[in-house]
């Protein structure tokens, strides 16, 4: 991870005349940061973690019934942003966010914005499964429970149900709810993460590497999910994989130390990319 | 003094061995450049050495410490006149003995001096200094024997290290076999002891009977002769103070945990945790007089101003103390396992938009419930056995009670009593406090074997 950086860095020392323009253009992303159809619009986005900024004026929207994917090298500032959308920065005391992001064109940054709808609407899947150890009924009863989403026994148990059937999970756990959410395989437990996040019926899913901990076969699974889940769901995924990515996004953003360089439709990201640090990177020079 | 000085003349030689020793092996292979010829580094010759002259030496001494004085009496009874001997009982040959040993030493003498007598104790003196002059010089005899043969053996292919290190190894293995052994022997002879008070009064009468007055009759004829050994008011009075004391310890404990670990800022936590840690430094004879002559009071005017009978000693003193003892024990366990349930969980809840709160009833605490419940039983093994602050506080009277405001008596309080003062060692009334801290041994370490059993299968949950 280290090395990705330090590579970054070297390359930025002995820069050519257009890199250094380019450079100095970030003020402007390259491509379109709008979407027809926004569900979340982020504007000039600031992150600080005590003195050092990790987010630099970052602009974007998350689009209805749309995969974003967020790639670029690590340390660059992609979980950062992801956690700006759900306010999960708030629980880091040195983190300091300012500008603007609208739900459904509502300001989420306000101070007085109280957390807990948010984070009901915009729910968060995360890089290693975290499951609670609770049994698999209970985990996905959490959080329906802590909303008060259902008022009967057997509303409960429907969504469960309708929340492990969306995630692919049902046919597997059926006949065991009540056993250890802990128990599961790391790929279903990822899958009970994603139905455990579904359960409250969120608009947005953001999802941080969330397959970096499984084998191929479940990472096919998640991302034959993340497809289907497209049709409620907007979704913004980070991910190190430039396969997964083009498989699962219709539109990529590139970071690059705390910028966004970069983004449009994920066939043109990778297929004819406009500045040099995303083509450096798609192209496997780096990172 | 005799001993001693061969003792630091041992330790001498076993310094001028390691020497010898080093430098021989050095040259054994002709000299500080071809050291990389020998199997192990120098010094571990030198080791090797002063083992050899150490080990065997030091062994002899022991034995002959532990052999000499009887060596030396029975030659000196053996050559004691027949007309001296013949019409003494065991007794008072003893006292003889002691007689001769006093006289050799210099010491007053309990009967009259007989030229018999003097005649013992000169032999006796006489065969001590022989006696010092053969162990000096066997141990430097042995020491010397020791050298020779680590000299010979000193050669480039042979493995001091690997030598050294299985003498060591060994000398560890008999060392901590010396600690489990002395627990073993401790626990043995409770257990025998116990065996014996059993034999006098029926383990029935002792584990259910309802009456505690350990009252041993000084003449048989003697009014009340038979004590009567019905340990249930020494088991309900434990019970009582050890649930008063957990009843303050347990909630205050966990919230002062839950909060240091979930709420506290890092500032106000640095501060906080250590203050609550000094709790426990505290020796628990302050607790014990604090209880005694400052809560005990206080809730015994309290308790008449509002019209209660207080006994002046009250379990409720005593328990209140003591749970303020076991705070920072509850505290700092539960703290340690709240603080092992992985951020993961925090922030898969947050994430799902629960508040602070619900995070920690419905996550964590639920989670750190298995360590918790092992360290409570580790506090409550610990207000089962403490002592010094119920001997202050509670009072003696055995009563069968559960008012809290009464005077009761404890287990741990009761063996004090029962061991204070002169004893007969075979008395029903001493041998009750065995079969005590029998029982009261056997329900901590089942205590702790749980609750150990309980935190270390929590732990496995999150590796
Ligand atoms: N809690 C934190 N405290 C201080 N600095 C942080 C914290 N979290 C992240 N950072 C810093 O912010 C920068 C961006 O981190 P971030 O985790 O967002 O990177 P990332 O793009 O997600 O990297 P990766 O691909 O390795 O997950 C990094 O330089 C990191 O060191
Ligand atoms: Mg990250």
């Amino acid at each position: 991870m280290n090395t990705a950086v330090q590579v970054v860095n070297t390359r930025i020392g002995i820069v050519t005349a257009t890199d250094l323009e380019q450079d100095q253009s970030f003020t402007r992303t390259l491509g379109e940061i709008t979407s027809p159809n926004a569900r979340m619009q982020c504007r000039n986005i600031n992150v600080w973690y005590a003195n050092k900024q990790a987010i630099k004026d970052v602009s974007l929207d998350i689009g209805k019934h749309e995969v974003v994917a967020m790639i670029g090298p690590s340390g660059c500032g992609k979980s950062t942003f992801l956690r700006c959308l759900n306010r999960m920065n708030d629980t880091i005391p040195i983190a300091r966010v300012n500008g603007s992001i609208k739900l459904d064109g509502k300001e989420i940054l306000d101070r007085g914005i109280d957390v807990v709808p948010l984070r009901a609407q915009v729910g968060m899947v995360f890089q290693k499964p975290n499951p609670f150890p609770k049994s698999i009924y209970e985990n996905i009863a959490y959080g329906p429970r802590i909303h008060g989403l259902t008022t009967s026994r057997t509303e409960l148990d429907e969504l469960v149900e309708i929340s492990l059937r969306r995630a692919g999970l049902w046919n597997e756990v059926k006949d065991r709810l009540n056993q250890a959410g802990t128990g599961l395989s790391g790929g279903q437990q990822q899958r009970l993460c994603i139905a455990r996040t579904i359960a409250v019926s969120p608009e947005v899913i953001l999802m941080d590497e969330p397959c970096s901990a499984l084998d191929p076969i479940a990472t096919a699974i998640i991302e034959e999910l993340i497809d289907e889940l497209r049709a409620h769901y907007s979704i913004a995924i980070v991910t190190h994989s430039m396969q997964q990515a083009a498989r699962v996004s219709q539109r990529t953003a590139y970071f690059h130390l705390g910028d966004l360089v970069e983004v449009g439709p994920t066939e043109q990201i990778f297929n004819q990319p406009q500045h040099k640090l995303t083509e450096d990177y798609i192209t496997g020079r780096f990172g | 003094m005799n001993i001693s000085l061969l003792l630091l003349a041992i330790l001498a030689m076993m310094v001028l061995a390691f020497q010898v020793g080093r430098n021989r092996a050095v040259r054994v292979v002709g000299g500080h450049s071809h050291i990389r010829h020998l199997h192990s580094l120098p010094a571990y010759y030198g080791y090797y050495a002063a083992l050899w002259v150490g080990i065997p030496a030091l062994l002899l001494v022991l034995l002959w410490i532990g052999l000499q004085e009887r060596v030396i009496t029975i030659l000196v009874v053996e050559q004691l006149p027949p007309s001296l001997t013949v019409a003494l009982s065991d007794g008072h040959l003893s006292l003889l003995i002691n007689d001769i040993k006093n006289l050799a030493t210099g010491n007053i003498t309990s009967g009259k001096i007989t030229s018999e007598i003097q005649a013992a104790a000169d032999h006796y003196h006489q065969l001590q200094s022989f006696a010092s002059i053969g162990l000096w010089s066997l141990v430097f005899s042995i020491a010397g024997l020791g050298m020779s043969i680590a000299w010979h053996r000193t050669q480039p292919a042979f493995r001091a290290r690997n030598r050294v290190e299985s003498i060591l190894l060994l000398i560890m293995i008999l060392f901590s076999s010396l600690a489990i052994l002395t627990t073993l022997g401790i626990v043995l002879s409770v257990l025998f002891e116990s065996i014996q008070f059993f034999q006098k009064i029926s383990w029935t009468e002792f584990f259910f009977g309802i009456q505690w007055s350990p009252q041993i009759a000084l003449r048989a004829d003697q009014v009340g002769a038979s004590g009567s050994f019905g340990a249930i008011p020494l088991f309900t009075g434990t019970l009582l103070i050890s649930g008063i004391a957990m009843l303050v310890a347990v909630p205050i404990g966990l919230l002062s945990a839950i909060y240091l670990s979930e709420y506290a800022s890092t500032r106000v936590r640095s501060i906080a945790k250590p203050i609550l840690e000094i709790l426990a430094g505290i020796p628990t004879v302050v607790y014990g007089f604090f209880a005694a002559l400052t809560v005990a009071p206080l809730i015994r005017d309290w308790g008449e101003a509002i019209g209660l009978t207080v006994a002046s000693e009250s379990a409720l003193a005593a328990g209140l103390v003591m749970g303020v003892m076991i705070i920072p024990f509850v505290s700092s366990l539960s703290d340690d396992v709240i603080n092992a349930v992985p951020q993961s969980m925090r922030d898969g809840s947050y994430a799902l938009g629960a508040t602070q709160s619900e995070t920690v009833r419905r996550v964590i605490f639920p989670a750190a419930l298995p360590g918790i419940v092992g360290g409570v039983l580790l506090a409550i093994s610990r207000a089962i056995g403490e002592t010094m602050i119920v001997v202050m506080a509670a009072g003696l009277a055995a009563n069968l009670t559960a008012n809290p405001l009464a005077s009761v008596t404890t287990v741990t309080v009761q063996i004090v009593t029962l061991l204070t003062g002169d004893q007969e060692f075979d008395s029903a009334k001493t041998l009750a406090a065995f079969a005590l801290g029998l029982t009261l041994f056997v329900v901590t370490l089942m205590l702790n074997v749980i609750a150990l059993h309980i935190v270390r299968k929590y732990r496995e949950q999150y590796e």
